[in-house]
């Protein structure tokens, strides 16, 4: 379970050092994301909602079914785009509006 | 790394911003603006804690029909018995509004046409929680007499003399500065919450933090209790969650929502066999695998799409990893059944009962100390509602208290010795670097899941392997004081391991000091492997005296409406 950091499109702003409730993130050379302790990374995904330049993805480990998927989410108002991209096959994506409760 | 001092005094601090501690803040804030709180969290309250990625039910309410005394008779039947009557009712009681609060908060709950909320069972509400936590930051943040100060790591109380004395504060650390903190304070609330990571978890490699409790919950509030000495109860009751495999994601949403049945690997449904209370479903999982029937599953093939669509969006809103698995396997719930397994045993009074020793106002047993949520002990099946519930009694019981609590700066020799703890932590510590953090914690998890009763021996432990556990926990533990600390994001890692292989040596004694099993899911004692009646209503209480962790037992009467602690047993 963990966070791949894109680092060109991280702009250092220290948005996931903020909101990781385990302190994983720093900001390193560059002034970039940097998480030290992959396997630390509880998968909450605080701070891929946290970022607002969509340089983080959140993807499954080897070792708890991990297909190669990344997952990331986009915020439109109050719809949240959860996008799943997959290597050689089309992305996901699974809309979740923030005003509506879930029904189970 | 030379670290810098500030102290800081408040009228009331409250340790650890989840749930418990921010409806605490929002509460005393309420009954008086004129104090000072302070909030101190080892993360940013807007995402810490259990509720982090978000929750999609409220597992504890009063619905129509249903009584504060139905709740009772129902944890009672859940933890076969081992509840206080009057920390359980208490909080049912205040279920409702604390719910009705967050709802006028912003909290988003599912209304039927005559705007009613839509029930899940009997005592759960469906609601879209994912933001829960933003929701309690903000309106923390909107109350002028609370401070928050995020990624700051406390480690001790401040006592006016030594263990068994008031609590005057608390001492420790920023996570991104060398900075420490001295909190000084008239009341303070512990709410750090439970303990996961004392044994190897599911996943023991890359997704080793993939478990269902926060990883980052390493019991800081138990270890920071026994160490003052404060009286803890019931650790022995043991939460093994049942959960999806390799996600370790909640099941509850499958089981209530779309009513899948546990079956195993034959397709027998197995529920009748083991029982539906908690520690009956896991150890119906337990019972079925050993005995050759298992993998087990929850019974979703054959949902419609359109579930699967919901189910998706209901585990993104809570535990986006098991959507992203039945994404990435092609293989959603209507079509391949949900693979569940036993978690790894965690400590955690939210939902079994581990935890402080309180009265009704959610006093512990030190003077000037309150213990709220999965810190709390002797009121299972808290989850949300019940946190949110105790830190407004334990809000309400301080500002009762206060006027008997006046400032008092606390013992300096103390103070001094944990700062220069911190110190030589990052000048290097004493050692010869030889064992890390990471290598000390996994000797624990395996000790502890070898001999304590963890997943490879299916639970099971008996009085020869808990000696064999404290035996090897105490060598690791003489390992801790030369641990050294490159940053201060290091020395919470050294304070973690600390406070876990503190929190073990206490549920070794309460393990041991059990002699019967009560509930088999959670563990089975193998030298009195059947509940005994004896056992009935006695709790198991601990201290920590002159570096030993002392067991003894205290029985409590059924139908209490009040607890006063007595003297100390």
């Amino acid at each position: 379970m963990s966070i791949r950091i894109q680092r060109d499109a991280c702009r250092g702003c220290g948005a996931c050092v903020e909101a990781c409730p385990g302190n994983l993130f720093r900001l390193g050379g560059q002034n970039k994301a940097v998480l030290d302790r992959p396997e630390d990374c509880w998968g909450c995904t605080a701070c891929l909602k946290a970022c607002q330049f969509g340089a983080l993805r959140f993807y499954l480990g080897a070792d708890i079914g991990g297909r190669g998927g990344q997952m990331y989410v986009r915020r439109e108002g109050r719809i949240s785009h959860w996008v799943i991209e997959r290597p050689g096959r089309e992305s996901v994506t699974v809309s979740v509006d923030s005003t509506s409760a879930n029904q189970y | 790394m030379p670290l810098k001092q500030a102290h800081i005094h408040a009228d009331v601090l409250i340790i650890g911003g989840g749930t418990a501690g921010c409806y605490a803040a929002l509460t005393a804030s309420r009954l008086n603006p004129k104090l000072k709180i302070l909030v101190a969290e080892k993360a940013n309250i807007r995402r810490s804690g259990c509720l982090a990625a978000g929750v999609n039910a409220i597992n504890a309410y009063i619905t129509p029909g249903q009584t504060p005394e139905d709740y009772l008779e129902f944890v009672r039947w859940d933890a076969a018995g081992l509840i206080r009557d009057d920390l359980v009712l208490s909080m049912a009681r205040e279920f409702n509004q604390a719910v009705e609060h967050l709802e006028r908060l912003g909290l988003v709950i599912l209304k039927d046409e005559t705007g009613a909320y839509v029930s899940r069972g009997r005592q759960n509400i469906k609601i879209n929680g994912e933001n829960i936590k933003p929701i309690l930051a903000r309106a923390v943040a909107a109350c002028p007499n609370v401070q928050v100060l995020n990624h700051v790591n406390l480690t001790d109380y401040l006592t006016l003399d030594g263990p068994g004395s008031r609590v005057v504060g608390a001492a420790g650390f920023s996570v991104g500065e060398a900075q420490a903190y001295f909190l000084h304070a008239r009341a303070v609330l512990c709410a750090t919450g439970g303990a996961a990571g004392l044994y190897r978890p599911n996943n023991p490699g890359f997704s080793r933090h993939k478990m269902w409790y926060p990883p980052f919950n390493a019991g800081a509030g138990y270890a920071m209790g026994l160490r003052a000495g404060a009286e803890m109860t019931s650790f022995e009751m043991r939460f093994v969650a049942q959960r999806c495999k390799d996600t370790i994601a909640p099941t509850g949403t499958l089981a209530l929502g779309v009513e899948a049945k546990e079956v195993n690997a034959l397709g027998e449904n197995f529920e009748s066999r083991y029982g539906l209370s908690t520690s009956g479903r896991a150890y119906g999982v337990t019972q079925e695998t050993l005995e050759g029937r298992g993998p087990c599953y929850l019974q979703t093939q054959g949902i419609a799409p359109e579930q699967d669509q919901q189910l998706l969006r209901a585990y993104l809103n809570m535990a986006p990893s098991q959507a992203l698995k039945w994404i990435e396997s092609e293989q959603p719930p209507s079509q391949q059944n949900v693979e569940i397994e036993g978690s790894e045993p965690y400590v955690v009074g939210g939902h079994t009962g581990s935890g402080y020793w309180v009265d009704t106002g959610r006093r512990t047993t030190l003077p000037g100390l309150y213990a709220a949520g999965d810190v709390a002990g002797g009121a299972p099946k808290k989850f949300v509602s019940g946190a949110l519930a105790e830190g407004k009694l334990a809000a309400q019981a301080i500002l009762a208290d206060l006027v008997t609590l006046p400032s008092e700066p606390g013992d300096a020799e103390q103070q001094a010795a944990i700062f220069a703890d911190y110190q030589n932590r990052l000048s290097g510590g004493s050692g010869e670097g030889l064992y890390t953090a990471d290598q000390l914690e996994q000797g624990m998890q395996k000790a502890m899941d070898v001999y304590a009763g963890g997943i490879s021996t299916a639970y099971r432990y008996s009085a020869r392997q808990l000696d064999q556990a404290r035996d090897e926990i105490e060598v690791l533990s003489g390992f801790v004081k030369d641990l050294g600390a490159a940053d201060t994001r290091a020395l919470l890692r050294v304070y973690e391991l600390k406070d876990r292989l503190l929190v073990c040596r206490g549920l070794l004694a309460h393990l041991l000091a059990r002699k019967e099993t009560r509930w088999p899911g959670f563990g089975v004692n193998l030298d009195y492997p059947e509940p005994d009646p004896a056992w009935e209503r006695q709790f198991v209480n601990s201290r920590l005296e002159g570096g030993d962790i002392r067991t003894f037992v205290r029985r409590v009467e059924e139908g209490g409406e009040r607890y006063e602690h007595t003297d100390p047993a």
